[in-house]
């Protein structure tokens, strides 16, 4: 069976999983029926416990599903707290549907998967020692990789129904309410977790900081809670983001950051009340600051930033020059402090951003966004989720879905070290060629052929060569000679869904 | 050329590669660590086996330590760890250049 990006899928996976492949971009109108959670009644008096212990036995059963948030990123101690005590426990055949999976959890997933504890996953992404485990076929039901947009439309759907949520908040007060912007493991917006908080089964909030009732700004709402634990520490500070923001200095990265002002700026897209999206890579970085002068020399001003949320986007906001800021996530302190004091910063959820089954989501609004890649091949579609290895190491996040955007810029050097970047075909498709405007790289740019106007608009800019995509591959290909072809097994270790649930490509279990 | 000493060339950075060269009774031996192994080993195992026959290197022990390195680097490299291995730097092989 194969899909419209040429992807062969198995059949039998396929049909076990009841996949559809992978069409189109198009999500179109169809009628979409959302499910809702249980309730267990109550006037919320007696919240707060302090045994998480007691909480799992009374809560969890085997074959649950059960989830986490990943805002705390690698300075997270609410994961590894409540999965050693599930551990512990003996339960097993859980589904682990957390928005994301980060290095920090990673030992202890795998020590899960071995005691037979966790036997499905669902997330966003994995990287290091659990990419490669699963990767080198560790656990044996496929993984399923979600976009956020898409991880949203599966929970609203039911795809993933959430039995018990373990949500760590720097703030909660004895009824549930709570933010992510005070207290000491602050991470700014809690957007990713709003989605498990509200159609999960079980809530169960774990906080350092018991605040006096009623807690506001309340992210979170005593409506969606049935546990507050009182844990020692919910995370390190300093693990989780970057204090400050680090400009690149490296001169291919700032050759391509300002490359991708000039398409931005010479797009018809770059006019007054304009949106976009960033990343938080060193490239990325540096083309906010090329925008910042390039919308100070233009007299223009942005309507909204969109997405992962960094310092200098919150500094646009500050400088007047970017009207709102849409917030699902902050990259670092800079911009979790930015959500706390400017009232023009708002906290949107998961399905707010990027939820194609919706009644209008932030990222059909987008106009620019600039996004990253593993891999490009000449035919557009982008891998952001294996190695050139093959091995898993990496995450959707909002690829796909901002993707959608009325300019999508992917930026990337031309080779990293002697892997090319530019290919014939990636490895993983995660994001297809359709979605995908134009390719910068430090040699020049690619335009999609489907986007005539770009063509027309970006063509003749002066200091931009433009390329035929098949001719900076074979550039690449110039410089770094011709790879020799990787080897997989037969057995699907992962699962790559498209944001509209059916699957785009898969992950085989590597040869070594 | 004949290797007398046990000498290097190259660095641990990105894009570089390390290779030492020592004596050996006969033949070539190389071990290879490299970040691109899967796809790239043979054809970095090529580079250095040519690049020595070119030298007349007939016995030598390689290590070599890559991190990305492009063939010319590869080679450029490998040329140096023998001239400093055979003590012959004073009179670069300008002919395997």
């Amino acid at each position: 069976m194969k899909n419209s990006v040429n992807r062969d899928l198995p059949e039998d996976v396929m049909k076990d999983l009841n996949y559809k492949p992978f069409e189109t971009t198009e999500i179109g109108h169809p009628e979409i029926q959302r499910v809702a959670p249980k309730v267990h009644v109550s006037t919320g008096d007696d919240k707060v416990v302090t045994s998480i212990k007691q909480v799992i036995k009374d809560t969890l059963k085997d074959g649950m599903t059960i989830s986490f948030h990943h805002h705390f990123r690698n300075g997270d101690f609410v994961f590894n707290t409540v999965m050693r005590e599930i551990i512990d426990a003996g339960y097993k055949d859980l589904t682990l549907a957390p928005s994301s999976l980060t290095g920090v959890m990673n030992d202890m997933v795998i020590e899960a998967i071995k005691a037979g504890t966790i036997t499905n996953i669902t997330s966003s992404g994995m990287r290091g020692s659990l990419g490669d485990f699963v990767s080198h076929g560790g656990l044996k039901n496929p993984v399923i990789f979600r976009s956020h947009g898409n991880r949203a439309r599966a929970i609203e759907h039911g795809d993933i129904k959430i039995d018990v949520a373990f949500l760590g908040v720097p703030n909660a007060d004895a009824l549930g309410n709570a933010n992510g912007m005070e207290g000491d493991a602050v991470f700014g917006s809690l957007g990713y977790a709003l989605m498990d908080a509200q159609y999960a089964d079980k809530v169960v909030l774990l906080t350092d900081n018991i605040v006096s009732y009623p807690n506001t700004p309340a992210s979170i709402k005593q409506t969606q809670v049935d546990y507050v634990v009182k844990v020692d520490k919910v995370g390190d500070p300093d693990k989780i983001g970057s204090g400050a923001t680090r400009f690149t200095k490296d001169p291919k990265e700032l050759k391509i950051a300002s490359t991708v002002n000039d398409v931005i700026v010479n797009s018809p897209y770059f006019k007054d009340g304009f949106s976009f999206q960033t990343g938080s890579g060193g490239a990325a970085l540096a083309v906010t600051r090329y925008l910042r002068q390039a919308m100070i020399d233009n007299k223009i001003k942005a309507s909204f930033a969109l997405g992962g949320i960094t310092k200098p986007t919150t500094d646009l906001l500050k400088e007047g020059l970017v009207d709102k800021v849409m917030d699902v996530q902050d990259f670092d302190k800079g911009a979790a402090d930015s959500m706390h004091t400017n009232a023009n910063q708002q906290e949107i959820d998961a399905s707010w951003y990027a939820d194609p089954d919706n009644k209008g989501a932030m990222v059909d609004q987008l106009d620019v966004v600039i996004l990253s890649a593993l891999e490009i091949d000449t035919k557009f579609n982008v891998n952001v989720m294996s190695g050139s290895d093959g091995v898993i190491r990496g995450a959707i996040g909002g690829h796909q879905d901002a993707a959608t955007a009325k300019l999508t810029i992917i930026s990337a050097p031309l080779v990293r070290g002697r892997i090319a970047t530019v290919v014939p075909d990636v490895t993983t498709v995660v994001t297809p060629g359709d979605s995908v405007d134009v390719l910068v790289t430090e040699y020049g740019i690619a335009i999609n052929p489907k986007r005539k106007d770009l063509q027309e608009a970006l063509g003749n800019l002066p200091g931009v060569p433009v390329y035929k995509i098949e001719d900076l591959q074979r550039l690449a290909e110039q410089k770094v000679g011709k790879p020799k072809p990787l080897e997989f097994t037969d057995r699907t270790v992962a699962m790559i869904e498209y944001r509209d649930g059916s699957i785009i490509d898969t992950v085989k279990e590597v040869k070594d | 050329m004949e290797i007398k000493e046990t000498a290097v060339a190259g660095t641990l950075e990105s894009s570089d590669i390390q290779i030492m060269i020592s004596k050996a009774a006969t033949g070539i031996q190389i071990d290879l660590q490299s970040d691109v192994e899967k796809q790239f080993g043979d054809q970095i195992r090529k580079v250095i086996t040519t690049t020595l026959n070119n030298l007349d290197v007939t016995a030598a022990k390689v290590k070599a330590v890559d991190k990305g390195a492009l063939d010319c680097v590869i080679k450029a490299r490998t040329i140096a760890a023998v001239q400093r291995a055979s003590q012959t730097t004073d009179q670069p092989a300008w002919e395997v250049l």
